[in-house]
């Protein structure tokens, strides 16, 4: 088509709708070159722009006018002009800034991994290991806040929260009421509901899955285990109030918890009702698909994989079918 | 005597009422404006090389003409009185005694663009002045200077004041658009920018006080009258808030161009350091800008006498200079702890952040705390090159601008005054009753730098 | 967290709600959230703080939800969220008012008031606290007492104390 726009990333260059954010456009080719997102999320409008993780170096910025861009921009929130040329992983001064913004984003944070519920699907804990420093050279009284319950099913742990906005973009946008909020402001700022009140709704599980930490987790899966000893298996209901498209999490026979589909990068695909995700734990409540696909970087692939993803060789051929079934056999269980 | 145009009748008694000051012949610039059409106004405060007095001097006329014009979208001006950067206060004076001349400029401004409802932002703090500007308004309505047909022109305007709640942030052009529709003052990512979609999303111009009240002379004198006052790019007269100690603190009316020197010595403006003492350093633009030991305040490091100018006061690049900013010039004497007002600056960053991006959020209360354990006599050497990197990290990766506004007093303190900051260090128990002093800060300058920074 | 139990609920008068209305209509229509900075400054000076019933009033008449206005009060430091002393001594804590004795005057405030910043005196007359720039900068030291922000300029301990009597003489 010819009226998409041409943009180049770290060198490979891609063709976009205009409208497109730099962001998207890294998307749209994949791989290392694809900035990390704490705050934006594709799913919720005017999310983004504010954790700063994204940012990237314009070094030509358009065709018509190729002056770079005087500042590092959010990838997130700029949009791409035709002949734009882009600088991710291939410039120093973007991962020297990154690295800067990953210290910040840690210097407050409690780094309790070891009791924290998101360890292992946490995108700060990836993000902390790709550019944060071995040490820290903070060394003041982190901030530290009560723990609260909003609701019976949702734990808002406030130390670990990276203040993204996601999940006030996410009662705004997916519920009818919003009951919490941002109070206060600088680093004091705080997710709130200011006076007790529960955050009661149809779908307000859903901030869990948003939440890029474990500020906000499933009170129905708290300390029940580590998310790298279960199974992640897609599976779907018919639901009067959602889509139904969930992805349980076994340990054994037993359904620990029940969260929305995420793609590739950590984001749902279909927003779930609280329903599927807190009452409906049992396997016969569901209808069973297949094996979630989980990336081979993540710690919950490990030890798990290597047997339900049979080789293509393996089945086409009878006879390696035969002399490989007990490992079939599981992987037909799932 | 120096020119004035904003200032001229400041000593008039009862100047802050319609009919005085329209004895003294104001309210002329909207007569002859409405005469005009919007876009010779336009082209008028275009030739008078305006530049934005509220900080970033960036020009008025060409602000002006990027606003959208699409058909049947309604335009505001909102005029920024949010003013509250440290060391600046012409705003509160010119809104508290010659409130008319804000009006009228905002009559003439909104008639440029083409907006029908115009508001003062105003900082909450300052109800006096509000109540000043809503008496100010009813007067010029009752004349006929405001409401429906001005004057017989066809054209309607209703003004409007708007108080803040009490945040710095809300300086900021787009903080300040979302206080106004009843948010938290976080800044918006931009673009768009406001001219495209500012207010209620639709094509907005963010002017400060003094740059809108600016334009009556300039549209009574012409665009190219105010262009001769002033010295190269650098066009017409600044109000300077002048604070700290110095003999006669308060603010003046300069023609741009005056020589720092002039200005803090001369009888006819601060009159020389209180209590006989010698200068130290001096922050030139309000807190945001760099400070300057006396020696670079004076001179230019190749020795030629600093301007009170855009220009001249950001010559030699952050390395050896300061920028225009704001106009709020504070006066350091030998006496003062460079350590303890960079430390009382980060404290104000850092209070005054929004929270909403992460650099800012955490890199003003780290600073924050670093140089609170620097002045209190816990600090450690590794601190001060700890701090310059902070600011680095900060600056330039922010959503808004107080992201550099808190780190360039930090790192420019440490640039020109490192051997104070070492000698907090090196005497923990005497820096908490004594001061460095002057050390040799004012002395002439030995070698020319050559700027490297930026 | 606060606990709504521990507020007393409050009314608001015709009059003040008069204000509100001639206030929404400086906005084009359906932008009355516009006001609630101006309202939230109303209902201060009325009761001297904000409450969560306060709060929640003004959201209702803004057709706004609750935890909006509770965002916007808690984000501006004008607003109270609990209860102050009548007078609010506000003193200006920033660079040009230190330079001029701002922070030795506060501590005179502190001795005279017997009270610590952000807390209020036995009789419920005064509370103070040190707060960020008033651009007043060329005459500090400096401070302000609200509702209406009466502003005194040029201070010293001799005229604090001055106006701390005529404080308590009204």
């Amino acid at each position: 088509m010819s009226d998409k726009v041409k943009v180049t990333i770290d060198g490979i260059t891609v063709e976009v709708e205009p409208g497109t954010t730099i962001l998207n456009a890294a998307r749209q080719i994949g791989g290392d070159i694809v900035p990390p997102a704490m705050c934006y999320y594709s799913k919720l409008e005017g999310s983004g722009g504010k954790c700063r993780t994204c940012i990237v170096k314009v070094s030509k910025g358009s065709e018509k006018d190729p002056r770079p861009m005087p500042k590092l921009v959010a990838s997130c929130r700029t949009t791409v002009m035709d002949g734009m040329e882009v600088q991710n992983i291939t410039s120093p001064e973007v991962l020297e800034a990154r690295s800067g913004v990953v210290e910040m984003l840690l210097i407050n944070h409690p780094l309790d991994c070891p009791v924290c519920d998101q360890a292992g699907e946490c995108d700060l804990q990836n993000l902390g290991y790709e550019h944060g420093l071995q040490k820290t050279r903070y060394e003041f009284e982190r901030r530290t806040f009560e723990r609260i319950d909003i609701g019976d099913k949702i734990q808002l742990h406030m130390n670990r929260c990276i203040l993204c906005y996601r999940c006030v973009f996410t009662a705004d946008q997916i519920t009818n009421k919003r009951v919490h909020g941002i109070l206060n402001r600088g680093d004091h700022s705080e997710i709130s509901t200011y006076i007790q009140t529960a955050v009661d709704n149809d779908f307000s599980g859903n901030v869990i899955d948003v939440c890029p930490v474990g500020a906000l987790t499933d009170k129905t899966f708290r300390f029940k285990n580590r998310v790298w000893f279960t199974k992640p298996i897609d599976a779907h209901r018919d639901c009067p109030t959602c889509s139904g498209k969930v992805t349980l999490w076994y340990k054994g026979e037993d359904v620990l918890r029940v969260t929305a589909r995420k793609d590739v990068y950590g984001e749902v695909e279909e927003f779930i009702c609280n329903t599927c995700r807190f009452d409906k734990k049992k396997t016969a409540d569901w209808v069973i698909e297949h094996p979630t696909a989980v990336s081979d970087t993540s710690v919950i692939s490990s030890n798990h994989y290597d047997t339900l993803k049979p080789l293509p060789v393996i089945q086409d051929n009878p006879k390696l079918q035969h002399a490989n079934k007990i490992e079939l056999e599981k992987t037909s269980k799932f | 005597m120096a020119r004035k145009l904003l200032l001229e009748h400041i000593n008039v008694p009862g100047i802050n009422t319609f009919d005085v000051y329209r004895q003294k012949g104001g309210y002329r610039a909207v007569e002859k404006a409405l005469k005009m059409t919007p876009d010779e106004v336009v082209e008028e405060v275009k030739k008078s090389g305006l530049r934005g007095r509220g900080g970033a001097g960036f020009p008025t006329g060409m602000k002006w003409s990027f606003l959208a014009k699409p058909e049947g979208v309604p335009r505001y001006l909102v005029c920024n009185a949010d003013e509250s950067e440290p060391g600046t206060f012409k705003d509160r004076y010119l809104m508290t005694y010659i409130p008319h001349a804000l009006i009228e400029g905002m009559i003439v401004s909104s008639f440029a663009l083409g907006a029908k409802t115009s508001y003062i932002y105003v900082r909450g703090e300052m109800m006096p002045q509000i109540r000043i500007l809503e008496r100010a308004i009813a007067e010029a309505k009752n004349a006929g200077f405001l409401g429906k047909n001005i004057l017989g022109s066809g054209y309607d305007l209703e003004l409007y004041v708007q108080p803040g709640g009490g945040a710095y942030i809300c300086g900021e052009e787009t903080a300040l658009l979302e206080s106004l529709e009843g948010k938290r003052g976080n800044p918006r990512i931009k673009p768009p920018f406001p001219a495209i979609a500012g207010l209620y999303g639709c094509p907005t111009v963010v002017n400060n006080v003094e740059s809108i009240a600016a334009t009556v002379p300039i549209i009574n004198d012409g665009g190219e009258e105010y262009a001769k006052i002033g010295i190269g790019r650098s066009t017409g007269t600044k109000l300077i808030s002048a604070s700290g100690n110095l003999v006669r603190p308060g603010v003046y009316e300069i023609e741009l161009g005056l020589p720092v020197e002039e200005f803090i010595y001369s009888d006819e403006y601060c009159g020389g350091i209180a209590n006989g003492k010698r200068l130290k350093a001096t922050v030139a633009g309000g807190s945001s800008v760099p400070v300057l030991p006396a020696n670079l305040t004076l001179k230019l490091a190749n020795g030629e006498p600093r301007l009170m100018s855009y220009e001249s006061l950001s010559e030699g690049g952050f390395a050896t200079g300061t920028m225009m900013g704001s106009g709020g010039f504070i006066a350091f004497d030998e006496d003062q702890c460079i350590v303890r007002n960079t430390w009382n600056f980060a404290r104000f960053y850092h209070h005054e952040s929004c929270g909403q991006c992460s650099p800012c959020r955490e890199g003003t209360g780290w600073m924050e705390k670093v140089l609170h354990r620097l002045e209190y006599g816990h600090g450690k050497m590794s601190d001060i090159d700890l701090l310059v990197d902070v600011s680095k990290k900060i600056e330039g990766n922010t959503i808004c601008p107080l992201g550099d506004a808190a780190a360039w007093p930090v790192a420019s303190a440490i640039r020109h005054f490192r051997d104070e900051f070492e000698w907090h260090v090196k005497e923990p128990v005497k820096c908490l009753d004594t001061n460095y002093g002057l050390a040799n800060y004012a002395e002439p300058i030995a070698k020319v730098e050559v700027s490297t920074e930026k | 967290m606060l606990r709504v139990e521990e507020q007393q609920p409050v009314e608001f008068s015709a009059a003040l709600t008069e204000k509100f209305d001639e206030i929404v209509k400086r906005y084009p229509e359906g932008k009355q959230k516009s006001a609630l900075l101006p309202i939230l400054h109303e209902v201060q000076a009325e009761f001297g703080w904000l409450s969560t019933s306060a709060m929640d009033q003004v959201a209702a008449y803004l057709d706004i939800q609750d935890i909006e206005v509770y965002e916007v009060a808690s984000f501006y430091t004008m607003y109270f969220l609990k209860p102050q002393g009548k007078y609010v001594l506000e003193v200006c804590r920033t660079g040009p008012c230190c330079l001029v004795g701002a922070e030795k005057l506060m501590e005179h405030i502190e001795q005279k008031l017997g009270v610590k910043e952000g807390e209020v005196t036995s009789d419920g007359l005064f509370s103070w606290r040190g707060v960020e720039c008033l651009a007043a900068c060329g005459f500090g030291p400096v401070l302000q007492i609200g509702p209406e922000y009466t502003f005194y300029e040029n201070l010293d301990e001799k005229k604090v104390d001055d106006l701390i009597e005529d404080l308590r003489k009204k």
